[in-house]
């Protein structure tokens, strides 16, 4: 599935992943391929997107999430990498 | 050499000095502007998704969800929003917001300016010098430095203020004077209304049916006033960014003109400079030649 992840002054990361975890507001879960359409809001946490190269790990500060036909996209209001 | 020689070769070069000078500017500017367009086009996708998704969740929901952003009250307190720039040298960038500003508040606020019950938040310096002596307005400078360090964070936090105080009911209507970016010659003083925001509309039907079988978390009254601020903490930071591209788009304008003006002083000076010259000539040939004929006579 499709995975993107932008903030307003970048794209963060947009690509191919396997699953997503996100800290959704009442409480983390995770969205894999062929996800239910969802509109979720998130709160502070990690977002760890899993793709076939290997995991991203990022903290947000709070932000959205709509899944919608194998495509995540993720606003964030601001991300810090981890390493 | 005679005086007035010399001081014409002084101001030739100094008028090159300052030309120098509106040159590197120009060229700065230029860069600055493209740096400034580039995030406006990064942040567009972040804004029209999150509108995307708010037309999804009013499509997807039936009730009607009362949003304290959007609450219409008799006008007693008025905040503006005066976005400027920190620095001068910009052509009327600064002086259009200051003159558009003062207008408004003449024209259709005079009431509310008598009874002291117009506040002013300045972001940028120069808005501040030219309305600081507004009055019976309430001046408020905490945010006036957004440009220093121009990020969504920042300009976050003082979008949330001003939502704050629209919501505690310190004021009743939120307008915002920024110059909007057009394109790098033209910038458009504008005004918008940011508070209270216009009532929210249900999309077409066509389109709302397609979409509405999104599960939502947490469930649909509470999804909106969540999605809400942020939608206008990111309508605030575009009005930033407009500004600041608007900004180096006229800097760049006016120090062009300034170089274009300085090649035509330059010009001129050249001209009379070699008059001046020629002139000094003459007349030493004419001194020796008649110096001679004393002598020899």
């Amino acid at each position: 599935m499709q995975v993107e992840l932008i903030t307003p002054d970048q794209t963060v990361f947009s690509g191919e992943a396997t699953g997503i975890k996100l800290p959704g507001v009442n409480g983390s879960f995770e969205v894999l391929a062929n996800h239910a359409p969802l509109i979720s809001a998130l709160g502070e946490g990690t977002v760890r997107i899993n793709a076939k190269e290997g995991a991203t790990t990022v903290t947000i500060t709070g932000g959205f999430a709509e899944v919608l036909n194998n495509r995540v996209v993720v606003l964030a209001e601001s991300v810090r990498k981890e390493a | 050499m005679p005086a007035a020689l010399k001081e014409v070769r002084t101001r030739i070069v100094s008028v090159k000095n300052t030309q120098k000078i509106t040159k590197a500017m120009k060229l700065v500017a230029a860069s600055k502007l493209r740096r400034a367009t580039d995030r406006i086009v990064q942040m567009r996708p972040y804004s029209t998704k999150l509108s995307e998704m708010l037309t999804n969740i009013i499509s997807g929901t039936e009730l009607d969800v009362p949003i304290a952003h959007a609450e219409e009250r008799p006008l007693e307190n008025v905040l503006f929003v005066i976005v400027t720039s920190d620095r001068g040298l910009c052509g009327g960038f600064n002086s259009n917001m200051v003159r558009l500003a003062k207008r408004t508040i003449e024209e259709e606020y005079s009431d509310l300016q008598k009874a002291g019950k117009i506040s002013l938040m300045f972001v940028g310096k120069k808005g501040f010098d030219g309305l600081k002596r507004t009055e019976g307005a309430n001046l408020r400078t905490e945010y006036q430095e957004i440009f220093k360090d121009l990020s969504f964070e920042n300009a976050a936090v003082a979008a949330e203020n001003v939502m704050d105080g629209f919501v505690a009911k310190e004021f009743d209507r939120v307008e915002v004077f920024y110059n909007q970016f057009k394109n790098q010659i033209t910038q458009i003083p504008t005004r918008d209304q940011f508070l209270p925001i216009p009532k929210l509309e249900a999309p077409a039907e066509g389109e709302a049916q397609m979409k509405s079988d999104f599960i939502f978390e947490p469930a649909g009254g509470a999804i909106v006033q969540e999605l809400v601020p942020k939608i206008l903490k990111t309508k605030f930071y575009s009005y930033i960014l407009d500004s600041n591209a608007a900004e180096h788009g006229a800097r760049m304008t006016a120090m062009d003109q300034a170089t274009d003006n300085a090649e035509e002083l330059l010009k001129e000076l050249k001209l009379t400079y070699n008059r001046a010259r020629q002139a000094a000539i003459t007349t030493e040939i004419t001194e020796i030649v008649s110096g001679a004929a004393a002598l020899n006579g």
